[in-house]
């Protein structure tokens, strides 16, 4: 085998990752999308029909899109999931920076632990992880009873199904996706520049602002956006923990799906929603890589 | 002697004539006084009470090997590192509990550390912008550093488009731009080919003239210290092996330490036999023959010493099989020829195995060589250069 061929199939592999478990699936959610909502299983018309005489008649449907530009409930869903995402990856940034730098700075034999302890979390079940949240939030829960015995409290205050508790749980569970890449930036910085700023001068927060921060800044913008990408659609979170009035698009979508069997709406509503998170991401890459 | 009144020229200081010599004045007054100075990391040693005076305008060279203490002096100097004991005191400021940002010390890192983000006028006028220096200011200095390293017109580059070479200079612009009473130099050349290296020595050495800025250079290569240092202080596990010039160090080490570090060096040893009217007369204990000193070299009678040669101190001729060695004469077989093209090293083996480098420089062009692999040699030298060594 040559290496050209060699290097091709070696290339060709995660091409075909992509096809298989991206493209096809975004396809068949693409389809459905432009189909009309119909009784039985699947519960869609096909979008390809023959009407007689040899003619295949292909009928989009557009309707599913209308309705989401039209109705604005959808667009309040969408809009406050991208608040909720990006307020989250915030207070992820502003846990998750501290945490990076200190682990980078930390002596080296040390550093492995700490990014363990880091990741230990993700060796449970993230369902596990958010139910106990909802033991130590709860009315009767470990919080509450906490401050009641230290008399902070006189009755139990409302922790669970609140804004907070679903921030909290988003910033909890997403944190690692946040450190991750802050560390492996922040870990190749050559500590003789930070040096060279307070030789030069520069006390160490202006030094901080000045060297590192920007120098990071590719590690921020990577944490921020594996924290907000997933984020904007979470589920599981808001659901468990976060208040009944909190409508946001990944509960939306699921009700949509589940609730009321309108996969043309839901598919739609996905479509939507991807083209709205990779638009700026695409846009951001084009211009970085001016 | 006023910065400006020093002549211009790609000479060290050292060899210059007539160059200042303050450390030759009683009277004068240090201008780094480096007192007793002691740093531990753990249970080792990195410096063990050093002392040092460096004079105003001087080119100090701190020459070593790896876990000298070289560096970690250095960073003492610089802030990043407090000794454990000891003073460091500049133009008559304790330096003890001075940050770095608040010290008028700057530094010329190894790795160069510029900043990427920034252009180059950016990374030299960074240390202006933290005074909270006017713009104009800044932008005016800035143009005189580029200026001073030749490096007009690369204001608006980013460090990652220049070569090494134009790095260096950005990073020495950069060291300079404030200033400062004292510029450290960390290993500054080390990352730049032979050619570049030798060149931008000199425009080192012309801009610290020019600056009249005190430097002190750490580096572990011996010619880079040899040809830019005023005076230069050989570091051996955390001490001083020997401070000074150097031509005192390379022609008068005071150690078989220094004289092995700084340039090569045979060592032979030998028992001070005699004082004779033409100098010291020393037995060799491993080989058959006497070694002549000047007087000036004397150690008292029956002491053992080190003898140490400079190859290129010594002549090498061809001789009869079995002549007899003498006074200052070994006689020996040729093993080995190293060719440098500007010289040869002859490695010479002695009839107790031992083996002896003398080194010759290529005069003539592709003529037959005086002397060929397997020959018998007589390998001598004059008595001036003996250099006589404490055990």
């Amino acid at each position: 085998m040559r290496p050209a061929t060699r290097r091709r199939l070696v290339l060709a592999l995660p091409w075909a990752w992509m096809a298989l478990f991206f493209v096809v699936p975004f396809a068949f959610v693409l389809t459905i999308a432009f189909a009309e909502p119909s009784e039985g299983l699947p519960p869609y018309a096909p979008l390809l029909r023959w009407s007689g005489e040899a003619t295949a008649v292909l009928q989009l449907n557009l309707a599913n899109f209308q309705l989401l530009l039209d109705d604005p409930y959808y667009l309040e869903a969408y809009l406050r999931s991208l608040r909720v995402a990006a307020v989250s990856a915030t207070i992820c940034l502003l846990i998750g920076y501290p945490m990076a730098l200190a682990i980078a700075r930390a002596p080296e034999h040390r550093r492995n632990l700490l990014l363990m302890l880091v990741i230990l979390p993700f060796w449970t079940s993230f369902l596990l992880r958010v139910t106990a949240w909802i033991g130590i939030l709860q009315d009767q829960g470990w919080l509450n009873g906490l401050l009641l015995s230290l008399g902070l409290i006189a009755e139990p205050i409302p922790l669970l199904y609140t804004d907070a508790a679903m921030y909290l749980g988003i910033t909890y569970c997403y944190l690692p996706f946040m450190v991750l890449p802050l560390y492996a930036t922040l870990s190749k910085l050559d500590p003789a520049l930070l040096e060279a700023a307070q030789d030069l001068g520069a006390r160490p927060l202006r030094a901080f602002l000045q060297v590192t921060l920007p120098l990071s800044l590719p590690g921020i913008v990577a944490g921020f956006l594996l924290v907000f990408i997933p984020a904007v659609g979470e589920f599981v979170i808001p659901e468990l923990l976060g208040g009944p009035g909190a409508q946001l698009i990944g509960r939306v979508l699921w009700t949509e799906f589940f609730q009321n069997r309108d996969w043309p709406l839901a598919s739609a509503l996905a479509i939507v929603l991807l083209a709205a998170l990779v638009a700026p991401i695409a846009l951001f890459q084009w211009r970085a890589g001016r | 002697m006023s910065p400006s009144e020093r002549p211009f020229g790609p000479t060290s200081l050292a060899e210059k004539p007539g160059a200042a010599e303050p450390w030759r004045d009683p009277s004068a007054e240090p201008f780094l006084r480096i007192e007793k100075v002691t740093k531990r990391f753990g249970d080792f040693v990195a410096l063990d009470e050093v002392s040092l005076p460096i004079y105003r305008g001087e080119l100090f060279a701190l020459l070593g090997g790896s876990g000298s203490g070289k560096s970690t002096l250095l960073r003492c100097l610089a802030g990043f590192l407090e000794p454990d004991a000891g003073r460091i005191v500049l133009d008559g400021q304790d330096m003890a509990g001075v940050a770095p940002y608040a010290r008028p010390v700057n530094m010329m890192f190894q790795s160069y550390a510029l900043f990427p983000h920034m252009t180059v006028a950016q990374n030299i006028g960074f240390g202006l912008k933290q005074e909270g220096a006017a713009k104009p200011v800044i932008t005016a200095r800035v143009a005189e550093m580029l200026a001073m390293v030749k490096m007009e017109g690369f204001g608006d580059r980013k460090p990652a488009a220049l070569s090494g070479g134009q790095r260096a200079r950005v990073a020495l612009a950069r060291a300079l731009a404030k200033r400062p009473k004292l510029l450290l130099l960390d290993e500054p050349l080390s990352a730049l080919d032979k050619n570049l290296r030798e060149a931008t020595q000199f425009e080192l050495i012309n801009i610290q003239e020019r600056t009249g800025t005190t430097f002190v250079i750490v580096t572990h290569d011996q010619e880079e210290a040899m040809t830019m240092a005023t005076r230069l202080a050989v570091m051996d596990r955390g001490t001083l092996a020997q401070v000074g010039t150097p031509s005192e160090v390379y022609e008068f080490p005071n150690s078989r330490f220094t004289a092995e570090f700084l340039g090569t060096a045979n060592i032979l040893e030998g028992v001070v036999e005699g004082v004779e009217a033409e100098g010291v007369r020393i037995g060799s204990s491993e080989l058959d023959f006497d070694i002549l000193a000047e007087p000036a070299a004397s150690k008292p009678l029956g002491s053992r010493v080190f003898v140490a040669l400079r190859p290129e101190r010594m002549r090498i001729e061809r001789t009869a099989p079995g002549s007899a060695p003498g006074d200052n004469r070994l006689v020996g077989r040729v093993r080995d020829i190293g060719y440098y093209g500007d010289f040869f090293v002859y490695h010479v083996v002695l009839e107790n195995g031992k083996e002896v480098r003398v080194s010759q420089p290529n005069l003539r062009r592709r003529t037959e060589r005086p002397v060929d692999w397997e020959d018998t040699v007589a390998v001598t030298w004059d008595r001036q250069a003996s250099m006589v060594l404490p055990e």
